[in-house]
């Protein structure tokens, strides 16, 4: 029985089709409306799975802008998403961190992948991979630049504020004064690093730790998270940004089988 | 006896000279680069005014984020304890005092002498300071000291949902796409900040006559949107709001030559 996931993020779209393994999955640049970018990703997913959209027996929707994806049966938030798309990709985790472009969430997931706690952060763009948007372009970085240029750090830098306002003028003064870009950048990463720390600090995070959404990708961010929480952050096999939309299409796969949804 | 007030801050500079308990000149300019430049240019300007120079006055006092650069003051005061000394010399009857300023905003408790019960202060969030209103001057293309006088066609205020200033921005930019009337952009964002420094003002209790000091109490709309925010008037200071704090410093000197 073929499922899918769709999750339709303030940034990015993305889907995943399933049957019983991944049979195809997409991530695209969300368009201004959530219709468009949820047809076109699943489209995408849909041609490189060599489906159409009739066989899909199930299809859950997910993310910001799941009340607007025209072919779903079921929408389910994507703190649940997460949780159990994490937990199909490694069955040990229990701690997820997901930092979207537009907020940041920490869940600590029983051995089932159902949310046992959680918290979010979507008032204040500091933690949040908008941060890292904002200093990649004073910079004049691309975003994953941004995650591997601070591995050349020789002389990290550190920041004194929080707000991402007040972060954008101390990286503007280190620049005037000539600081490098790899340290600037190290400073950066950590400083995203503790604030998200602090989320996860808040659900008493647990072994084993893994990461999702797009600032996953960035090794920056990365490694000062390992440091802050004193723990290795588990790298998934599968692209960190389908977890929400790929935990969409294992609850839809319950669902079409009758199983119980949590 | 001559005595003067420098309030280097964030974004503007400051001088207040004084005269037997008189003011005799008062200066606001943009800062510069360099604190030590802001002072001795701001002051000069100051002193130009009263038509003296720098030897006649007696005692400087300093206060502001760039307080420790100022070559010529002879001691240095917290903005704090200024704007409560500037507010209490204009209006012996006021109990609180609601700073505004370009990187913080301030909420001061005071007694019958001027002297601080209580203050809190934001810093930390650009949410709540005068950059909140600067930014989005930029994102809507119009100045910022105009956005008092635009605000006041606003029929309905347009609600912002962000507090964030990063997430306002982009929220404003699409409020402007989607053809929203300016005048009612500008009153909503008037009316968010507000919200942001009256929960400030409330969390060490308001207390009557109000005062609103700052650059930002120059905009008219916002300082309607505070008192609709505190549920309270505020009295309206004769001088410039934005010498508060030089005022105080200057009233400082005063005090400190007495002794």
């Amino acid at each position: 029985m073929i499922v899918a996931g769709c999750d339709v993020g303030s940034l990015t779209a993305k889907a995943v089709l399933m049957n019983g393994s991944i049979l195809g999955h997409a991530v695209i640049k969300a368009k201004s409306r959530p219709e468009d970018s949820a047809a076109e990703v699943m489209n995408q997913a849909l041609a490189k799975a060599g489906l159409k959209m009739d066989d899909i027996a199930f299809c859950v929707g997910t993310g910001y802008g799941r009340s607007k994806i025209p072919f779903v049966n079921l929408t389910v938030s994507e703190i649940a998403c997460h949780g159990k798309g994490a937990q199909w990709i490694m069955p040990s985790v229990r701690t997820v961190i997901d930092i979207g472009g537009q907020d940041c969430k920490a869940m600590r997931l029983d051995k089932d992948g159902n949310v046992l706690k959680f918290t979010t952060n979507d008032k204040c763009a500091s933690g949040t991979g908008r941060f890292l948007e904002v200093m990649a372009k004073i910079l004049g970085v691309s975003l994953d630049e941004l995650g591997t240029i601070s591995e050349n750090a020789k002389d990290p830098l550190s920041l004194s504020s929080t707000c991402t306002v007040w972060v954008q003028a101390e990286v503007i003064h280190h620049l005037n004064t000539q600081k490098s870009i790899a340290d600037i950048a190290a400073a950066i990463n950590r400083a995203m690093a503790i604030r998200v720390g602090i989320l996860a600090n808040q659900v008493s995070a647990e072994k084993d730790i893994c990461m999702s959404g797009g600032v996953a990708k960035n090794k920056g961010v990365v490694s000062h998270l390992e440091k802050v929480l004193g723990v290795k952050v588990k790298k998934l096999k599968y692209d960190p940004q389908i977890v929400g939309a790929l935990g969409a299409a294992v609850i839809a796969g319950e669902k079409a089988k009758g199983g119980k949804v949590s | 006896m001559i005595v003067a007030g420098c309030d280097i801050g964030s974004l503007t500079a400051k001088a207040v000279i004084m005269k037997n308990n008189e003011i005799l000149a008062a200066q606001v300019m943009r800062a510069k680069s360099h604190p030590e430049e802001s002072a001795a240019e701001v002051m000069g300007k100051a002193l130009k005014q009263a038509g003296l120079v720098l030897d006649e006055v007696s005692f400087c006092v300093g206060t502001g984020y760039g307080r420790a650069s100022i070559p010529f003051a002879k001691m240095v005061e917290s903005e704090i304890v200024c704007h409560g000394k500037g507010a209490q010399w204009q209006m012996p009857s006021v109990r609180m005092v609601v700073d505004i300023g370009g990187q913080d905003a301030k909420a001061i408790r005071l007694d019958d002498k001027g002297n601080v019960v209580r203050y809190v202060y934001n810093d930390k969030c650009a949410s709540g300071t005068g950059r909140f209103l600067e930014v989005m001057a930029d994102a809507l293309g119009i100045d910022l000291t105009e956005m008092g006088t635009v605000s006041l066609s606003s029929q309905n205020p347009t609600s912002i949902s962000n507090q964030c200033v990063i997430f306002a921005e982009t929220e404003i930019v699409s409020l402007v796409n989607e053809g929203r009337n300016i005048a009612d952009i500008v009153s909503g964002l008037h009316k968010a900040l507000a919200h942001r420094v009256a929960a400030l003002a409330k969390s060490i209790e308001v207390e009557e006559d109000i005062v609103m000091t700052g650059g930002v109490a120059k905009n008219e709309g916002m300082f309607q949107a505070l008192e609709n925010a505190l549920g309270k008037k505020i009295k309206s200071i004769q001088r410039d709001p934005q010498i508060n704090g030089a005022l105080g410093a200057a009233v400082i000197a005063a005090e400190n030559l007495r002794k």
